[in-house]
């Protein structure tokens, strides 16, 4: 190691690791979304009384899970652009693998919930003479998800701490463009401290967070 | 779509033995961290359960640090920071002498990340059995570890096999993080095998159908054992 260390380049590179951050943020952000959208539906059809839906759920889910995150994203990577036939950046490529993937687990959350909302509520729905789609609508989803939101969020922050992984395709988030500079300038010490020091400050925040939340909304 | 699909990559030399290789080493990346984990794993999860305050500390520390840094950073640090902060003696070491360095710092990487996540199964698990058995056993003059090696830990272990499973299954797909410090395992070797043939998609189906397999088949025996250790008359935790 020659001449120490010099944190100045961190200080140096703030507008270009910004960027970076955003495109985490934005990944995260838009991957949770995703996420909690296929994961509501996967769940429904889990707990659907048409076994072939069920049937479907569950396969994907199993499927999903026994894969890692990378090899997933690389499908993707690779998948994405074939199919439509021109590249579209790895961008949407990864967003589609995180949605995907992300899907599998919220649905696993997400059905928890759902079933933990008592059989009691979906027959007094039934008795009051809602239909199916009305008793998840007004019943049972706005329970069950006050009662996962902690949860959902904690998964989160696993997804957060998961976007890192792009790295393996290049795509620009918050820890290539570190990465970047840490083999530009010859910083990894400082870059990669720096970049573990980020990280774990806002999923710490995010978990103390998450844990004032379940104390106070609890049902 | 035009992509030539061409399944007898597979089955050709040197790419078969790619595959074949990566799995293996897949297998001693996961299995190797996973000693690390639910060993080291344990006695912190054990200290986060005992009346001593520094005890209690150093464990909660451990956690929450391991557990909000992503693991690819961490896999950085061990590899390429590590050996620059530590002595100058040790890390010449680290960086001349460690025996298969890669595979090395990939297992203790992923063993102390994920000694983490099996700290907390423990903990809920010894927290799940209730403050009864420890007075119990405390009242009958088990000392302190006596209460902890015949009371509580037992009866903890065999409520947190399903958790416990699904973290093994995880440090098994994590092990294919490997590849960003240079551990040719499963999924690095696919990708290799894409760069070389751009045959991608086959190598890809064999990693998926493999560690498809390595869930499996682990989920099958984790299904006997379950049966066999359950502790009659308490639900065991669930799997995450």
């Amino acid at each position: 190691m020659s001449g120490g260390f010099d944190w100045n380049v961190i200080f140096k590179h703030i507008p270009f690791l910004w960027e970076g951050m955003q495109v985490t943020f934005l990944l995260t952000f838009l991957a949770i979304l995703g996420g909690i959208l296929g994961g509501t539906l996967l769940a429904l059809c889990r707990l659907s009384k048409f076994s072939s839906l069920a049937w479907f759920g569950g396969s994907y889910v199993n499927f999903f899970r026994s894969m890692p995150l990378i090899l997933v994203i690389f499908w993707f990577y690779f998948l994405v652009p074939m199919l439509l036939g021109r590249p579209v950046g790895s961008f949407y490529s990864v967003l589609i693998a995180f949605t995907l993937f992300e899907a599998a687990y919220y649905c696993e959350i997400i059905r928890a919930g759902i079933s933990s909302i008592g059989q009691g509520q979906v027959q007094a729905a039934k008795a009051i003479g809602l239909t199916y789609q009305q008793s998840m609508r007004y019943i049972v989803l706005p329970q069950a998800f006050r009662n996962m939101v902690p949860i959902l969020l904690t998964q989160g922050i696993i997804l957060f701490q998961d976007t890192s992984l792009v790295y393996v395709v290049g795509l620009k988030d918050f820890l290539v463009t570190a990465d970047i500079v840490a083999n530009r300038d010859n910083r990894l010490i400082e870059m990669y401290s720096t970049v573990a020091f980020v990280y774990f400050v806002l999923c710490l925040l995010g978990s103390l967070g998450v844990r004032r939340l379940q104390r106070k909304y609890a049902l | 779509m035009n992509y030539n699909w061409n399944w007898g990559v597979l089955t050709q030399e040197p790419y078969y033995d790619w595959i074949l290789s990566g799995f293996g080493w897949t297998l001693a990346t996961g299995s190797a961290a996973w000693l690390i984990a639910i060993s080291l794993g344990s006695v912190i999860g054990v200290m986060r359960t005992t009346d001593i305050p520094i005890l209690r500390t150093i464990g909660t520390v451990y956690v929450e640090i391991f557990r909000n840094i992503p693991l690819l950073v961490q896999m950085f640090l061990w590899y390429f920071v590590l050996p620059e902060i530590v002595p100058r003696d040790s890390g010449m070491w680290l960086k001349r002498e460690l025996p298969m360095p890669e595979y090395s710092t990939a297992v203790v990487c992923l063993g102390m990340y994920h000694a983490s996540r099996v700290a907390e199964q423990v903990r809920a698990g010894i927290e799940s059995i209730g403050q009864g058995q420890r007075y119990a056993a405390m009242a009958i003059g088990l000392t302190p570890v006596q209460v902890y090696r015949y009371a509580l830990l037992p009866v903890a272990y065999r409520i947190i096999v399903p958790p416990l499973t699904s973290d093994f299954l995880g440090i098994m797909k994590n092990s294919s993080l490997a590849l960003t410090i240079g551990v040719l395992e499963l999924t690095a070797q696919t990708r290799q095998i894409e760069e070389y043939t751009f045959q991608g998609f086959e190598a890809f189906t064999a990693a998926t159908i493999l560690y498809i397999l390595i869930t499996a088949v682990v989920m099958a025996a984790m299904r006997v054992v379950e049966k066999r250790t359950v502790v009659p008359g308490m639900i065991s935790l669930e799997a995450k």
